[in-house]
C-alpha cells in the first residue's frame, strides 16, 4: 500500500516554497526599490499612490520591503543552520564514535550552552560585540549546536550498535570510515528534522532581535525591523503592524509543518528516538 | 527521592558556576578591553584610566571572576558604570514588574492550554477539536512580540480601553499596576498557552489509548469519569515534563514583551544596558536570567518524578 | 432449566464499511464456563468488547444482546455504565498496562466497589483487602498502598480478577487472561479463576487461543473463524468429535503430550488468516480448506442442535 504523504508535509512545503520563491523573485525584482523614500508619499493606504499594500513612515513600498525581508529572514536562518549543523554534528558525531572522555565533555558543555536561550545568547554578544546581522547570527547558531549535538550522538550510539558497524569495525573501519559511511547517512534524517525545526527558531529570534533593534541593521528591509516602526504609527497605519507578522507567522509555521511532516514521513519511530536524545 | 534532590541540587550548582565563567568569559575576555567598549571609541585616555580602575582591570581575571562570583552571593551586583547606582537594588526593583508579568503569564498560558488542549484531545476527530489544533498551530508561529502589537492595536489604539505601554507603580495605584499589565500578561499567555495547547492535546489522545483506561471504563466509569479519574492525572505526566522549555520560552518572551509595553521591567533593563554598553548590569542580568532558566529547569524535573511512582521509587 | 445469562443474536461489528464480526448468534448459560476459541483475528475480542460496550472509537455493534430481558444495545450510554463492572465484568489480557499506574492498587480494587455499592472509603478499603486475600495476593494489607509497578505480571492479574469479581457480577468475561504471563504462573491464575467462577456461580466466557485451557476450564465452546462462529458445543464432544474442518486443524496443531505423532510432524493449517476485510466470500475458511467444492462459496448456516457446525462438509 502506497503512504499518503502527510498533510503536513504539504502545507508546509508550499509555504516553505513560496517563501524561497519570494525571496528570489526579491534578489531580482521587486514591484519598487524597497529602499527609496518618498516623504510625501507615507502612510499610504493599500493600493493608494500606486502602493500595492500602501507605504511605510517614510513612503517606501510595503510589499517590496516585505520580498526583500524573505531574503533578509532565509539569510539569517541558512546561515545559523549551517553554523549549528558544522558545529554541532562533528561533535555529536565524534562523541558517539569514541565515547569515553570526550563524549562526557561534549555533553557537559551542550549542557550548559542549553541553559542559554538564543535569544539570550544573542543579546548578550550584542551587547559585546556591534550588535547587527552576523552577531545575531554569529549567536544563534552558537546556541544551536548543542541541540544538534545531542540529537546527532543519541542517533549516532544506535546505529554504532548495529551488527553492521561492529562487523565494519571488526574488518578495520577507522573512525572517520565509520563517521562518513555509516553514522552520517544513518543520522540524516534525524539531521534534517532537526534542521527545519532550528530554522523556524531562527526566523522568530532574528525577528525579535531586530524588532528590539539588536539584529538587522536598519536600512536592511527585516520583518522585525518593519514591526517596530510600525508600533509608532499605529494609529494612522494600523495595517502597517500586520504584513510583516504576518510573514513571519507564515514563515514560521512553514517550516515548523515542514519539520513534522518529514519526520512523519521518514521514520514514524524517529519521534521516539528523538524523545529519547 | 532525597538522593536524587541533592544530586540535582549539585548538577544545578555545576551548571550555575559553568554558566558564569561562560558569560563571564564572554563579557571579559572577549572583547579585550572592557573598558573600551563600554566608552566606545571616542573616549579620553584618562576616563578609560578611571574606568579600568573602578572595574579593577588591573587584577588578573581570575580574581575579577570570583569578585564578581562572591558578590552576587552576598547580594552585591556591582555599580552600574553608567548610571553609577548599584545593580543589585535596581534588579530587585525592576523585578517587582517582571516577576508579575512571568506569573501572569503563566497564568493565562494554563487558563488556555488545560481546557482548550484537554478539549482538543478528547474530540480530536470532531471539527471542534480540529478548530482547536489549527489555531493552537497558528498561534506557535506568533512571535509573541507581534501579539503585543496587535493588542496593542487593538485595545489601546483602537478601543482605548488600556494604555498601550508604560507602568503605573505599584505603590501609587496598585489597579493600574494591574491594567498596565494586562496586555502584557495576555500576549505572552497566549503565545506561551497555544504551544502548550498542543502538548496537552497530544497527551490527552495519547492517555486515552491506554488500556488502563479500558480497565477504567470496565469497571463501569463513562468515558468522562475515566478520564477525570484516570486519564488527566497520567496526561499530566508529559505535560510537566515540557513545562520546562515552555517556562524558559517564557522568561525569554518577557524580557522582549517589556520592551513592547515600555515596562520598566528586568528585560527593559536588559535592553537599556545593552544600548548603553553597560557590561555591568548586562553580566548581572543574563547571569540571573540563566539562573532562572536552570532554576525553573530543576523545579519542573522534580516536580514530574514526584508525580510518577514509577520513578519516583529510584 | 433456567433462562440463559446471555444471548447474542446477530451480532455484527463495523469497522467503517468491514464487518469484522458478521453475524455471530451464541447463548451463555446460568453458570456455564464457555470458551471461545479461534486464531487471533478472528473476531473473538471485538465480540466480547462489543458486549461490554467498550469497542475502540468508530467501531459499532449491531444486532442484539440480550441480557436478563433487555437488549443491550438498545440501553442508553449511562445504562451499560451501570451494568459494567458491577453485573458484566472484564478481565484483560495484558496486565502491565491495564491498570493505572499513578493509582494505588488499593484504590483501583475499591473503584467499582465505590462506584456500585456506594461504599464509604473506609467500607471499600476493607473489602478491598478481602478480595485481594479471595486472589490470594501475598500480603493483603501492604499489597492495598502498592502501585502497580511494584507487583509481578501474576500479582497485577490477580489484582485484576480482584477488581472483575468485587461486585459478584453475572457474566464474566476473561480475553486471554494468562498469555501474558509465564507457563506456570498461567495453571495457579486459571486455577484461581475457574474457583471463583464456581464459588459464586459466575457466568464466564473465556476467550482463548489455547485450547488446552478450554479443555480444562470449560464445559461449553464456541469456535470462531473469519468474524464467524463455525461450530458451537459441549467442548469434551467438540475436542473429541470436531465437525468442522477449522476445529480439527486447531487440534491437530496442538502437540499431544502422551503419545507419538502419527507422522513424526504436527499438522500445520494451510495458508494464513486472511486480514479484515480480505476474507473469501462464502465459508471464510474454504481458501485453507480441503474439502472446499463449488458449494462453499455460499455461507453455510449453524445446523445441528446440541452441536451445531456452519459447513457444508461437515466431519463425521
Amino acid at each position: 500500500m502506497r503512504r499518503r504523504l502527510p498533510p503536513s508535509l504539504l502545507a508546509g512545503g508550499v509555504l516553505v516554497a513560496l517563501v524561497v520563491l519570494v525571496a528570489v523573485v526579491a534578489t531580482i525584482w521587486t514591484p519598487r526599490n524597497p529602499t527609496q523614500v518618498d516623504v510625501v508619499r507615507r502612510l499610504s493606504g493599500i493600493g493608494q499612490n500606486g502602493f500595492l499594500l500602501g507605504s511605510d513612515q517614510l513612503g517606501r513600498d510595503e510589499l517590496s520591503l516585505l520580498m526583500a525581508g524573505a531574503r533578509t529572514t532565509l539569510l539569517v536562518g541558512v546561515v545559523t543552520v549551517v553554523i549549528a549543523v558544522a558545529v554541532g554534528v562533528p561533535l555529536g558525531g565524534l562523541a558517539a564514535l569514541f565515547g569515553g572522555a570526550l563524549e562526557e565533555a561534549v555533553m557537559r558543555v551542550s549542557d550548559v550552552l542549553l541553559a542559554f536561550p538564543a535569544l539570550v545568547l544573542a543579546i548578550l554578544f550584542a551587547a559585546v560585540f556591534r550588535p547587527g546581522t552576523v552577531t545575531a547570527m554569529a549567536a544563534i547558531g552558537i546556541a544551536f549546536v548543542p541541540s544538534f549535538a545531542r540529537v546527532v550522538r543519541g542517533a549516532g550510539l544506535q546505529v554504532m550498535e548495529q551488527d553492521y558497524v561492529t562487523v565494519a569495525r571488526g574488518w578495520g573501519s577507522g573512525p572517520l570510515r565509520l563517521m562518513v559511511r555509516h553514522l552520517l547517512p544513518n543520522v540524516g534524517s534525524v539531521i534534517i528534522v532537526q534542521a527545519t525545526v532550528a530554522f523556524a527558531i531562527a526566523i522568530l529570534a532574528e525577528a525579535s532581535l531586530s524588532y528590539l533593534g539588536l539584529g538587522t541593521t536598519p536600512g536592511t528591509p527585516s520583518w522585525g525591523l518593519m514591526l517596530a516602526e510600525a508600533q509608532t504609527y499605529l494609529a494612522q497605519a494600523p495595517l502597517l503592524g500586520v504584513w510583516p507578522g504576518l510573514c513571519i507567522g507564515l514563515s514560521v509555521l512553514g517550516f515548523s509543518l515542514l519539520g513534522d511532516g518529514i519526520r512523519d514521513l521518514l521514520d514514524p519511530r524517529l519521534v521516539e528516538r528523538m524523545a529519547q536524545t | 527521592m532525597g538522593p536524587l534532590i541533592l544530586s540535582r541540587a549539585a548538577g544545578l550548582v555545576v551548571a550555575l558556576v559553568a554558566a558564569s565563567v561562560l558569560i563571564f568569559v564572554v563579557v571579559n575576555v572577549l572583547p579585550g578591553d572592557p573598558a573600551s567598549v563600554i566608552l566606545g571609541t571616542a573616549a579620553t585616555p584618562g576616563a578609560l584610566a578611571q574606568l579600568r580602575q573602578q572595574l579593577g582591570l588591573d587584577q588578573p581575571a581570575w580574581v575579577r571572576y570570583l569578585e564578581w562570583v562572591g558578590g552576587m552571593l552576598h547580594g552585591d551586583f556591582g555599580i552600574s558604570p553608567i548610571s553609577r547606582i548599584p545593580v543589585g537594588p535596581e534588579i530587585l526593583q525592576k523585578l517587582t514588574v517582571s516577576a508579575p508579568l512571568a506569573l501572569g503569564g503563566t497564568l493565562v498560558a494554563l487558563v488556555v492550554a488545560i481546557p482548550l488542549g484537554a478539549l482538543a484531545g478528547i474530540r480530536h476527530r470532531r471539527p471542534s477539536g480540529v478548530v482547536i489544533s489549527a489555531l493552537s498551530l497558528g498561534g506557535m508561529a506568533v512571535p509573541a512580540f507581534w501579539a503585543g502589537l496587535l493588542l496593542i492595536s487593538l485595545f489601546a489604539v483602537r478601543l482605548q480601553l488600556v494604555p498601550s505601554g508604560g507602568f503605573v507603580p505599584w505603590s501609587q495605584d496598585p489597579l493600574g499596576s494591574l491594567t498596565s499589565l494586562a496586555l502584557p500578561c495576555l500576549a505572552l499567555g497566549l503565545v506561551q498557552g497555544a504551544v502548550l495547547t498542543r502538548y496537552v492535546r497530544s497527551a490527552v489522545i495519547d492517555v486515552q489509548r491506554q488500556d488502563f483506561m479500558r480497565t477504567a471504563r470496565a469497571q463501569g466509569l463513562s468515558r468522562w469519569q475515566a478520564l477525570v479519574r484516570h486519564g488527566f492525572r497520567n496526561a499530566a505526566i508529559p505535560v510537566v515534563t515540557v513545562l520546562g522549555i515552555q517556562l524558559t520560552s517564557l522568561i525569554v518572551g518577557a524580557v522582549v514583551i517589556e520592551n513592547v509595553f515600555d515596562l520598566p521591567g528586568l528585560g527593559l533593563l536588559l535592553f537599556q544596558a545593552v544600548g548603553n554598553r553597560d557590561l555591568v548590569t548586562v553580566q548581572d542580568l543574563v547571569m540571573l536570567l540563566t539562573a532562572a532558566v536552570l532554576v525553573v529547569n530543576l523545579v519542573v524535573d522534580l516536580s514530574y518524578r514526584l508525580l510518577d511512582p514509577r520513578i519516583r521509587a529510584r | 432449566m433456567s433462562a440463559p445469562a446471555l444471548e447474542v443474536r446477530g451480532l455484527q461489528v463495523l469497522v467503517g464499511e468491514t464487518e469484522a464480526v458478521r453475524g455471530v448468534d451464541f447463548t451463555l448459560e446460568q453458570g456455564a464456563r464457555t470458551g471461545l476459541i479461534g486464531e487471533s483475528g478472528s473476531g473473538k475480542t471485538l465480540t466480547a468488547l462489543a458486549v461490554m460496550d467498550l469497542l475502540p472509537d468508530g467501531l459499532v455493534a449491531r444486532g442484539e444482546i440480550w441480557y436478563r430481558g433487555r437488549d443491550l444495545l438498545r440501553l442508553s450510554e449511562r445504562e451499560r455504565s451501570r451494568l459494567r463492572g458491577d453485573r458484566l465484568t472484564m478481565v484483560f489480557q495484558e496486565p502491565l498496562s491495564a491498570l493505572d499506574p499513578l493509582m494505588r492498587v488499593g484504590d483501583q480494587v475499591a473503584e467499582p466497589l465505590r462506584l456500585h455499592r456506594r461504599l464509604s472509603r473506609t467500607e471499600a478499603r476493607a473489602r478491598a483487602r478481602e478480595l485481594l486475600e479471595r486472589v490470594q495476593l501475598p500480603d493483603p494489607v501492604e499489597r492495598l498502598r502498592a502501585y502497580p509497578h511494584q507487583l509481578s505480571g501474576g500479582q497485577r492479574q490477580r489484582v485484576m480478577i480482584a477488581m472483575a469479581v468485587a461486585c459478584s457480577p453475572d457474566i464474566l468475561i476473561a480475553d486471554e487472561p494468562t498469555t501474558a504471563l509465564d507457563v506456570t504462573v498461567q495453571a495457579e491464575i486459571l486455577a484461581l479463576l475457574e474457583r471463583l467462577v464456581r464459588e459464586e456461580g459466575t457466568t464466564l466466557l473465556l476467550i482463548t487461543h489455547d485450547l488446552a485451557i478450554v479443555s480444562q476450564v470449560c464445559d461449553q465452546v464456541l469456535v470462531m473463524y473469519g468474524g464467524r462462529i463455525v461450530e458451537a458445543g459441549p467442548t469434551a464432544e467438540v475436542f473429541s468429535h470436531p465437525r468442522h474442518p477449522y476445529t480439527l486443524a486447531l487440534l491437530e496443531a496442538i502437540p499431544p503430550i502422551d503419545q507419538q505423532l502419527p507422522n513424526g510432524r504436527l499438522t500445520q493449517i494451510p495458508g494464513a488468516v486472511p486480514g479484515l476485510g480480505e476474507f473469501p466470500s462464502g465459508c471464510p475458511f474454504r481458501t485453507r480448506c480441503l474439502r472446499e467444492t463449488s458449494c462453499c462459496s455460499t455461507m453455510p448456516e449453524m445446523a445441528g442442535t446440541s452441536h451445531p457446525v456452519a459447513c457444508w462438509h461437515p466431519l463425521s
